[in-house]
């Protein structure tokens, strides 16, 4: 594994592969010492061209955790204020002894030319609403966590599917993962052209409610121009929301995802938010699980190796 | 014992111990641990992944036999603290798990085979992160010499003295169908 740039660079073999490494890792955190000396000596860049928190925070944690070193770079307040070009910051980085380079960027397929760019590993952290293959990651180790497997599992992905990265990475990894998907969303926030996506459609929740063993939220975006195809958030809350009613018609084995962060009274309510069904922040560590696992696939190969630049 | 017929993908190979005398190797071993140690409490064995895990729990089986007590056992995967992860990429590890807290007692690492140490080095390592033992020993079924670091074993099963380019395979029957010490011979 040279790069993680998309979940299509992993087949089912490889995503077992890393969840089984993840499995690893999370028995590392729990440790009283959370650290593993895997990666000593490899810097981490962690670039994010696009406001996060989780995400770097989750990166730097699985870093730290392998014991890398990281220099974390967040636009605002940066170069790139100053018009510095996407190429000459990654060469930068790469100049002041980077190894591995972890991306976040608004344009999809950003991080690829810093992989070419710098030749060195590169992990796509998000671009645009083109992919976010650690998410993807975190969502099936975490599912795998709960039911030791995806075969046959039900699945609805519900809210704004068309301006997701999360959406598109975790159908494909869910569906690589024997998972059957349905997308539920008003048309306006669906994908204009599904052709060649593995899924069902519905623009009804409460009819998929009892068959389902995953229902997976997208948050609704409103810097990413979601909301303003929507009618009214309420309109969206009532219909596409999940309540504590709605959850009471799932079957009892049934679970709820959100990739964070999420806007409780929206697309959740803050009772099934707090639920003991909620896996929110099993994804939360399973995210950081699964970036170890990554990193330490990417980064293992590289010691030894001269520092460039 | 079934008489060893060497596989067709190792043509010059010669076996050294058998399933038997592995067998006797690993009981007085176990015997070894527990006289030094004046019984078979505040004990850990630790197997080192992957062959040292089932040769650990054959150790506990042989003491659990003569002294009636059962020693716990552990496994150690050292993926994450060997020094050459750059020439030998690790894309699965074993599990690692203590059954007890390791603190204040002994702990006995068991391995197949003791080369150059680096194996035994990550697992000092490894150990030291999950814990304080109040002392570690070194138990290993095979000495085959050519150390490279000051590291030596208190039991030993056989001591087998070889080439640096010889290989010595240890096949155990919970993972390999068989039991038995063989010396390849470099071609």
């Amino acid at each position: 594994m040279r790069n993680l740039l998309s979940i299509r660079d992993l087949d089912r073999v490889r995503i077992e592969e890393l969840c089984s490494l993840a499995d690893e890792f999370l028995a590392v955190m729990r440790r009283p010492i959370p650290q593993v000396p895997a990666l000593r000596g490899i810097t981490v860049a962690t670039m994010f061209f696009e406001p996060s928190t989780r995400t770097r925070l989750s990166f730097e944690r699985a870093a730290r955790g392998l014991s890398a070193d990281v220099m974390g770079f967040q636009a605002a307040g940066s170069s790139v204020a100053k018009g510095e070009s996407l190429k000459d910051t990654a060469l930068t980085l790469r100049a002041m002894g980077a190894n591995i380079m972890v991306v976040r960027h608004g344009s999809a397929g950003a991080p690829k030319r810093v992989a070419e760019w710098t030749g060195c590993p590169t992990v796509n952290a998000g671009d645009g609403a083109n992919q976010h293959p650690t998410q993807a990651l975190a969502d099936t180790f975490a599912l795998l966590r709960r039911f030791g497997r995806l075969d046959g599992i039900r699945i609805a992905i519900v809210g704004d599917v068309r301006h997701s990265r999360v959406a598109r990475s975790d159908v494909e990894a869910f569906t690589r993962m024997g998972a059957s998907v349905t997308l539920v969303a008003p048309p306006p926030l669906l994908p204009p052209d599904l052709t060649g996506w593995p899924v069902a459609v519905s623009d009804q929740l409460d009819d998929l409610l009892e068959e389902l063993d995953v229902v997976y939220l997208l948050r609704v975006q409103t810097e990413r121009g979601g909301a303003t195809v929507l009618p009214s958030v309420e309109e969206y809350a009532r219909r596409f929301g999940l309540d504590a009613h709605r959850l009471g018609r799932m079957p009892d084995h049934a679970v709820v995802m959100h990739p964070g962060p999420m806007n409780r009274g929206v697309e959740i309510t803050p009772d099934v938010a707090d639920h003991p069904r909620c896996l929110v922040l099993d994804q939360v560590e399973a995210g950081v699980a699964v970036r170890m696992a990554v990193l330490f696939r990417l980064g293992a190969g590289l010691k030894g190796e001269a520092p460039h630049g | 014992m079934e008489p060893f017929t060497a596989e067709p993908a190792v043509p010059d190979s010669s076996q050294v111990l058998d399933a038997d005398a592995v067998r006797r190797a690993l009981w007085r071993m176990a015997h070894e641990i527990v006289e030094r140690h004046r019984g078979p409490d505040d004990l850990v064995l630790v197997g080192i992944h992957t062959r040292g895990v089932p040769l650990a729990e054959a150790i506990a089986g042989a003491i659990s036999e003569f002294e009636g007590t059962d020693v716990p056992v552990g496994e150690l995967d050292i993926g994450l603290y060997r020094d050459d992860l750059d020439r030998r990429p690790v894309t699965r590890l074993g599990r690692t798990f203590l059954p007890v807290d390791v603190t204040g007692v002994s702990v006995v690492l068991i391995d197949d085979v003791l080369f150059t140490g680096r194996t035994v080095r990550a697992a000092l390592d490894a150990l030291s992160d999950l814990g304080r033992p109040q002392r570690i020993e070194l138990a290993v079924l095979v000495d085959r010499g050519h150390r490279q670091l000051p590291i030596r074993a208190d039991y030993v099963g056989k001591n087998l003295p070889t080439a640096l380019e010889e290989r010595v395979r240890v096949r155990v029957d919970a993972i390999d169908g068989e039991t038995g010490v063989w010396i390849e011979r470099a071609r």
